[in-house]
């Protein structure tokens, strides 16, 4: 099996438009979350200043000016056939692209792009649609490339030429996690030299955030998952891309390797579409767990003595015990939290109480499709860093889930914990979980 | 049986794909195995119906139809203008 190491990263997000400021914003805790601003993004269709709905703030990527900014440029063409998502998709891909090096080192015909992206070009199809179904206007030629789902991966490929496979993943909640994780088991297998994976959306629109409103599981004040009080979660958007290429190559070229990829797990509920279920989540956790074999062999652990419970025995000899940051799904909403800490449980048995738990939606919000790889990012970022960001919003931690959640202050990784998890569970049921594990320079 | 009621349990039983006459104001939500997302989706449907909006705070006292009947009944008797 070819180790896989994370060479190249690159973000989008309400907290920062590059790694640096995602970084810095990251460990001071400082949230993107804020309330409507008619000055800051104007909802077409949206009438009055008072939007009318239950909750009151948003995630919005801010500063996103690609007309003007040279960092953010697209050539004219790219710019007039996208929607902002898939903008936001292409421009973290350049930068990740540019971070790693990658293009100079691997042919691009043997390299892969793998892309989650949940909701497509919702806002050029609203638009469309509004001025269709309100005005019987015509529709652009380009409203069909700006709404379609693989828009961003196919304009990804487009501007770094590569040719090998090229897929949009659209599984909800998890699409981000879901293509970082078959793109790291392409690369892992030598199907593809190097990938560049991650997710992007901007489905907040009026239309989006109507359709939310009426689930009632957005927050009316902020998402603070884990907490006593959490009351919902917050909708955000943005994009992260991360670029894979074998260990040893990235050792070799002397590229700086924010962390490996382990392990990848996915399951589905077949529950509900939209109760999340611990058994199917705990069952992508214990893949994700099991795969860091595959990839890494071992961990060789001295042989345990005295009593154990059968989900102790089970985690015996893997890599479970090496787990000291979990990057959790922490949508803020009382079932997911609820639920997914009863799967951390399931999964890890013994070890769940004492791992470290943080969420990362508390700065950014929720931003479906790119939620997984803004986490797979800041995962990556903590392995890095040795430093788990702590969870933001959180006043009392619930105490019902007896979890580790890390809230107050970035706290650091333990010594011998060098694994982390990231976890993403999306409405359907359908769950995907990343393993990384710190590389030691 | 008065109209909100008759409407409420018309509702219910066309949500769940049930004989009206299945449909009781004693009936639980259990009973008609509604969901947290069937739950959502008949608030809904109600709220469009009498233009009413139901808070969320009430959400967890309704587990009957009766329940949502007499919600509706007190939202509207708090705004008589109602024209719906």
């Amino acid at each position: 099996m070819v180790r896989v190491a994370v060479t190249g990263l690159g973000c989008i997000t309400p907290i920062g438009n590059t790694v640096a400021e995602f970084r810095e914003a990251m460990y001071e805790g400082r949230s993107g979350i804020a309330p409507f601003d008619r000055t800051a993004r104007r909802f077409p269709g949206m009438t009055g200043d008072d939007p009318g709905l239950r909750f009151k703030t948003t995630g919005l990527v801010t500063n996103f000016d690609p007309a003007n900014n040279p960092a953010q440029k697209l050539s004219t063409g790219i710019a007039a056939s996208t929607d902002p998502s898939a903008q936001f998709g292409i421009v973290s891909a350049r930068q990740a692209v540019e971070d790693s090096g990658v293009l100079k080192h691997y042919d691009p015909s043997t390299m892969a792009v793998i892309i989650g992206c949940g909701c497509g070009g919702r806002a050029a199809d609203e638009e469309a649609n509004r001025g269709l179904y309100t005005r019987n206007a015509r529709i652009s030629p380009l409203g069909i490339v700006r709404a379609m789902s693989s828009s961003g991966a196919s304009n990804i490929a487009i501007e770094t030429g590569v040719t090998g496979p090229v897929l949009n993943i659209s599984t909800a909640c998890a699409s981000g996690t879901h293509a970082i994780g078959l793109a790291f088991h392409m690369v892992r297998s030598g199907q593809a030299a190097a990938a560049i994976a991650g997710g992007y959306e901007a489905a907040l629109t009026w239309g989006f955030l109507r359709a939310w409103d009426s689930m009632r599981v957005v927050s009316p004040t902020v998402c603070r998952p884990f907490a006593a009080d959490r009351d919902g979660m917050t909708l955000g958007e943005g994009a992260a891309m991360l670029v894979l290429e074998p260990l040893d190559a990235a050792v070799a070229r002397g590229a700086h390797i924010y962390a490996e990829i382990v392990g990848f797990g996915m399951s589905a509920d077949a529950h509900h579409i939209t109760q999340p279920r611990a058994e199917g989540a705990a069952l992508a956790i214990r893949r994700a767990i099991d795969d860091i074999t595959l990839t890494l062999g071992g961990p060789f652990m001295e042989p345990h003595s005295g009593e154990m419970s059968g989900v102790e025995r089970s985690l015996e000899h893997t890599w479970a015990s090496r787990i000291g940051y979990i990057n959790a799904h922490g949508t803020g909403t009382p079932t997911n939290d609820a639920v997914e800490a009863a799967a951390i449980h399931q999964a890890l048995g013994p070890h769940a109480p004492h791992i470290p738990v943080g969420a990362t939606k508390s700065l950014t919000g929720h931003s479906i499709g790119a939620a997984g790889a803004i986490e797979a990012l800041a995962t990556a970022l903590a392995l890095d860093a040795a430093s788990l960001p702590h969870t933001a919003n959180v006043g009392v931690v619930d105490p019902t889930l007896d979890l580790d959640v890390i809230v107050d202050a970035p706290r650091p990784l333990a010594p011998g914990k060098d694994v982390a998890l990231s976890n993403s569970l999306a409405f359907g049921g359908l769950n995907a979980v990343l393993a990384f594990r710190r590389h030691e320079r | 049986m008065d109209d909100i009621a008759s409407r409420v349990i018309e509702l219910v039983a066309q949500s769940k794909k049930l004989p009206v006459t299945a449909v009781k104001l004693e009936t639980s939500f259990d009973e008609l195995q509604i969901d947290s997302l069937d739950k959502i989706n008949l608030t809904f449907a109600v709220e469009e119906m009498f233009s009413i909006e139901i808070p969320d705070a009430s959400l967890n006292s309704l587990k009957t139809v009766g329940d949502v009947v007499r919600g509706v009944e007190k939202l509207r008797a708090a705004a008589p203008d109602d024209t719906a």
